[in-house]
């Protein structure tokens, strides 16, 4: 029986050492999230049934956000310095009729809390009349075209098309005369994003709101217009169910669905979405945020970063992030000409206890050098418990494997090791993945600077810190699994 | 390629060429003028150095400086580069072989004496980017192998730069000190390469800063190049450099 719980108790804490953070943390129940909005240093997401979530940092969510109108699907914009709220007015299919109503309201804050926090009176935009025609007008999507200033919202459900109209960004009202246009099918939780000259419209595929059996999935078409045609990878249109694959269930989260684009700028780029059971979480849906990554002109998923044992490569010269100590070498094999007559074996991997006597015991210098695998050469990375975080993930610790020596910024925006990790901000790191599927690593916190710094290679064998440049091989790093 | 392997394979096309006759030649076989090409033979410093002038000399387009006093090497025989570590390297840079030698600026010709060595000081300009360390020697007719490379140069600024790295690559390892104070060590068997190191951000002072170095070498070939950068990452070129 004892035996029975030691080896439980291991797996269970295997589990939680392997196993990816794939959701946020905190209380992030929600279903149908709008995009995430920033609002006075605060994120907001609003879902269906009215409410939300706010987030400190964009890691820890919870519920707390304020929208009237109950109704399904929400989606919000930031118009000059007014927030644009969306919604549908009924909870739509499941044979309840499609009798829905799309509603715009303005606010010129989102925090609840705020003397300003007032929404303007809901205004219709968009209706269907019920199993008259093939639409069923919940779950809007709104976009504002960045090439001209236009304003567009999509909805609809499975229950016939997909619909784009026009709005007024003055107003929030539709523009007079406005026809719906047909722009795809087979599809659900639909916004628009614009991409390098391309516009890419978003859909979820797949059974909703059924737990861990949900098929949910996030699927795109791109056109080079607004008004579509938007077809797949595959040059089908999505008016005939088209759709390339954004982000399906993976881990321990299913059904991802309700797709909401988040730029933070600098080549980091998120989406948001809700699964439809997190089964770290009693299985209930929740809010997802995972960066959102290009491929041949195509978005799809990343991952949230997954904690282990890597080699940080920098992307400038392919070198890995090491400890400035005396290199140790191998033994090299004996007779190693072609007719060498020894039996080959396996030999052993230079481990840590055979070269960390070597090591000072105080602050040791980081460089970048060729990888070989060594011990100074192999990073351990896991998030920090409550150490807060950013969207899409928590703040982690970076130390030498096998070790508690950590890495650090230091005042002098240079990047050292310290002996042992004491969770002081600037031994705190943030990893986003970028768009192009390399990553960024900034500390929490430079010591006695505002200054947001990124780790950076200065030289090739040069890591310091300096400002962030998507542009820049030298600004981006790898991980690789070891 | 390792520095054995290209040792073998350069003695094994040197046997092919001897034996059918086309060491040294030209294979235009019609032409009977000085065919001979340019050969380690000429023992030469030239076409990689020209005596350093006291004309006004900036870095190069790049940034990269070109005039510097060289010491003839010190013998620090090492069969092999993979020696040199951390270790090894700071104490070969920091051991003192001659007097004055981490102060004062030499001058073209003075000489010093480290052991059984009488070695000169030579001022001269580069006429690449990097400075041949190798072909220093060997032009002078001295050993290239096993030994270690004292330079010295004077950079001049017209203002005091905060900010400013020194990027450094070296064949082999390096040390390098601005103004008496340490700045750069490249370790281990590194290959020249530009930026291949950078410096923590230090301040150039208005007018004179003392910029020296060593450089060791094992059995290969023996180079560095050296260029400050600004904050932005560019090259700084408003400086004039001086052999005093």
């Amino acid at each position: 029986m004892n035996r029975f719980k030691i080896i439980s108790a291991a797996a269970l804490l295997s589990l939680f050492l392997t196993e990816t953070i794939t959701a946020q943390i905190g209380k992030p129940f929600i279903h149908d999230p709008s995009t995430i909005m920033e609002c006075e240093g605060k994120y907001y997401t609003f879902g269906t049934g009215g409410g939300g979530l706010i987030s400190e940092d964009g890691w820890t969510w919870n519920s707390g956000a304020v929208r009237p109108g109950g109704g399904a699907a929400p989606d919000a914009i930031k118009i000059g310095d007014r927030y644009l709220v969306v919604y549908g007015a009924t909870g739509g299919g499941f044979g309840h009729g499609r009798k829905g109503r799309i509603l715009t309201m303005w606010n010129k804050t989102l925090d609840p809390n705020s003397p300003d926090f007032e929404y303007s009176e809901a205004i219709e935009v968009a209706a269907t009349e019920s199993d008259i025609e093939d639409c069923d007008a919940i779950d809007p999507g709104i976009f504002m075209d960045p090439n001209d200033g236009r304003l567009w919202l999509t909805y609809g459900t499975y229950f016939g098309f997909i619909r784009l109209i026009e709005l007024d960004p003055k107003t929030g009202k539709r523009i007079e005369g406005n026809k719906a246009i047909d722009v795809a099918s087979a599809c659900e939780a639909s916004t628009i994003i614009y991409h390098d000259g391309w516009y890419y419209l978003s859909g979820t595929h797949g059974t909703c709101c059924d737990g861990a059996n949900s098929r949910y999935n996030i699927v795109v078409g791109r056109s080079r217009k607004v008004t579509g045609p938007y077809l797949d990878n595959l040059g089908r249109d999505m008016i005939a169910g088209g759709g390339k694959l954004v982000a399906a269930s993976s881990g321990r989260v299913i059904g991802p669905g309700h797709f909401g684009f988040l730029d933070l700028g600098d080549g980091v780029q998120k989406m948001s979405c809700h699964y439809e059971a997190d089964l770290d979480q009693s299985g209930r849906s929740v809010l997802g945020i995972r960066p959102l990554l290009w491929k041949n002109g195509w978005p799809f998923a990343g991952e949230i970063f997954k904690e282990g044992t890597y080699e940080i490569e920098s992307e400038r010269r392919g070198y890995a992030l090491e400890l400035v100590v005396d290199f140790v070498r191998m033994e090299r094999a004996p007779g190693s000409g072609r007719n060498a007559t020894e039996p080959i074996k396996p030999v052993p991997g230079q481990q840590l206890a055979d070269v960390i006597n070597t090591w000072p015991t105080g602050n040791i210098g980081v460089r970048n050098g060729e990888y070989l695998t060594r011990p100074h050469q192999r990073w351990t990375i896991t998030a920090v418990p409550d150490a807060g975080g950013y969207p899409g993930g928590p703040y982690y610790k970076i130390v030498i494997a096998g070790t508690d020596r950590a890495l650090a910024a230091t005042a002098e925006a240079e990047v050292i090791t310290v002996p042992a990790f004491t969770g002081a901000p600037e031994q705190l790191w943030r990893i986003d993945q970028l768009t192009d599927g390399t990553y960024r690593i900034m500390p929490k916190a430079v010591p006695g600077s505002e200054e947001k710094l990124a780790l950076v290679s200065l030289g090739d064998r040069t890591p310091t810190l300096a400002k962030f440049d998507m542009n820049s091989d030298s600004s981006k790093w790898n991980f690789k699994d070891q | 390629m390792n520095i054995k392997r290209k040792t073998f394979l350069s003695a094994i096309i040197s046997v092919i060429l001897a034996i059918s006759g086309l060491q040294g030649y030209a294979t235009i076989s019609g032409d009977k003028t000085d065919s001979k090409p340019q050969s380690d033979n000429k023992r030469n410093i030239a076409p990689f150095f020209t005596p350093a002038t006291k004309a006004k000399m900036t870095p190069d387009a790049d940034g990269f400086i070109t005039r510097w006093l060289l010491l003839e090497p010190i013998s620090k025989p090492n069969p092999r580069n993979n020696v040199f570590t951390d270790s090894y390297v700071r104490t070969a840079f920091t051991t003192e072989y001659f007097p004055n030698q981490f102060t004062g600026i030499p001058k073209d010709g003075e000489k010093v004496k480290v052991g059984e060595q009488e070695l000169t000081w030579h001022a001269l300009e580069s006429t690449k980017f990097n400075v041949k360390l190798f072909r220093f020697a060997s032009g002078l007719g001295l050993e290239p192998y096993g030994v270690l490379f004292w330079v010295v140069t004077v950079v001049n600024s017209p203002e005091e730069m905060k900010n400013v790295r020194m990027s450094v690559g070296s064949n082999s390892g390096s040390m390098w000190w601005l103004n008496g104070k340490e700045v750069a060590m490249l370790s281990e068997d590194i290959h020249m390469v530009m930026d291949d190191f950078v410096s923590a951000r230090l301040t150039l002072n208005k007018g004179k800063n003392i910029l020296r170095g060593a450089v060791i070498n094992g059995p290969g070939m023996s180079d560095f190049c050296i260029r400050f950068l600004n904050e932005k990452g560019e090259p700084v070129r408003n400086l004039t450099i001086t052999c005093e």
